[in-house]
């Protein structure tokens, strides 16, 4: 509604020749929406859920995609919203850390022990949403902080520091072979994923490009 | 024996942070292995049935 007000009086049917090249553009991103989506929430099968929610999202908000920025971090933000939002409704509550943590704790110190990706994904599932989803743009994505700010929709020093926590956290984690406060972490850990999720549900956690 | 020398030179290894450099690139390694990955059907019937649904309207 108030979207009108603000797009550029350009026009409000896109062409079949837009739509195509909507399409072609978001067909390119889905392997980075599944990336994304599966760093974030750690399960191929939720995170494929997230992204179809994610295609349907963006296919049918398509005329407020601006032509000539980046699609990839366009749907990132819807992606991530549809995260956060499914993550206050319960959705990847409860089972989803204490598989983790439990895998990261069984894991043997092991200093000649290659990294393996597994292990570094589920160190990666410990951190808080923020952190990871941080870490992830910028150190996976290959998304420059500002980018990554936009797409958060917070500062850009917020970024920074979230991504300088997450690094040391997984620092941590990888050198010692494990969680740092042994079990105790598991729970704490959740209830400190909670308890940022539910001061992004009270604050600016979701991005206002999409709602 | 080649095998020892290079278990040795790697477990002593660097203290500290020695690690971050293999486990930075992981994290692109993890990104970028499923970006490779093939797209599963479901995905890709979905991205074909886009048009057909808005084409009509």
């Amino acid at each position: 509604m108030t979207a009108a007000a603000t797009v550029p009086r350009q026009q409000i049917a896109r062409s079949d020749a837009d739509r195509a090249a909507f399409k072609r553009d978001l067909a390119a991103v889905v392997p980075h929406l599944r990336a994304f989506a599966r760093g974030l929430c750690g399960r191929p099968d939720m995170a494929d859920d997230l992204v179809q929610e994610t295609m349907l999202k963006a296919w049918a908000a398509q005329d407020r995609f601006e032509p000539g920025t980046s699609m990839r971090a366009w749907t990132f933000v819807i992606l991530r919203n549809i995260y956060l939002t499914d993550m206050r409704r319960n959705r990847f509550r409860g089972e989803y850390d204490e598989l983790v943590a439990e895998r990261i704790l069984v894991e043997p110190a092991g200093q000649e022990a290659p990294l393996h990706l597994a292990d570094l994904h589920n160190a990666l599932l410990t951190l808080p949403p923020e952190r990871r989803e941080a870490l992830l743009l910028v150190g996976a994505g290959g998304f420059s902080y500002e980018e990554a700010a936009e797409i958060c929709g917070c500062a850009v020093g917020t970024i920074k520091s979230r991504v300088g926590r997450a690094r040391a956290a997984l620092s941590q984690m990888i050198e010692t072979g494990g969680v740092p406060d042994g079990d105790r972490q598991g729970k704490e850990a959740h209830t400190a994923i909670m308890d940022e999720l539910d001061m992004v549900a009270a604050g600016d956690g979701l991005t206002e490009h999409l709602r | 024996m080649v095998r020892e020398q290079e278990m040795a030179v790697h477990g002593k290894g660097r203290p500290g942070g020695g690690r971050k450099p293999e486990w930075a690139q992981g994290l692109k390694k993890l990104y970028d292995s499923v970006v490779e990955e093939p797209l599963p059907d479901d995905l890709a019937k979905l991205l074909a049935q886009l048009d057909d649904k808005e084409g009509k309207q």
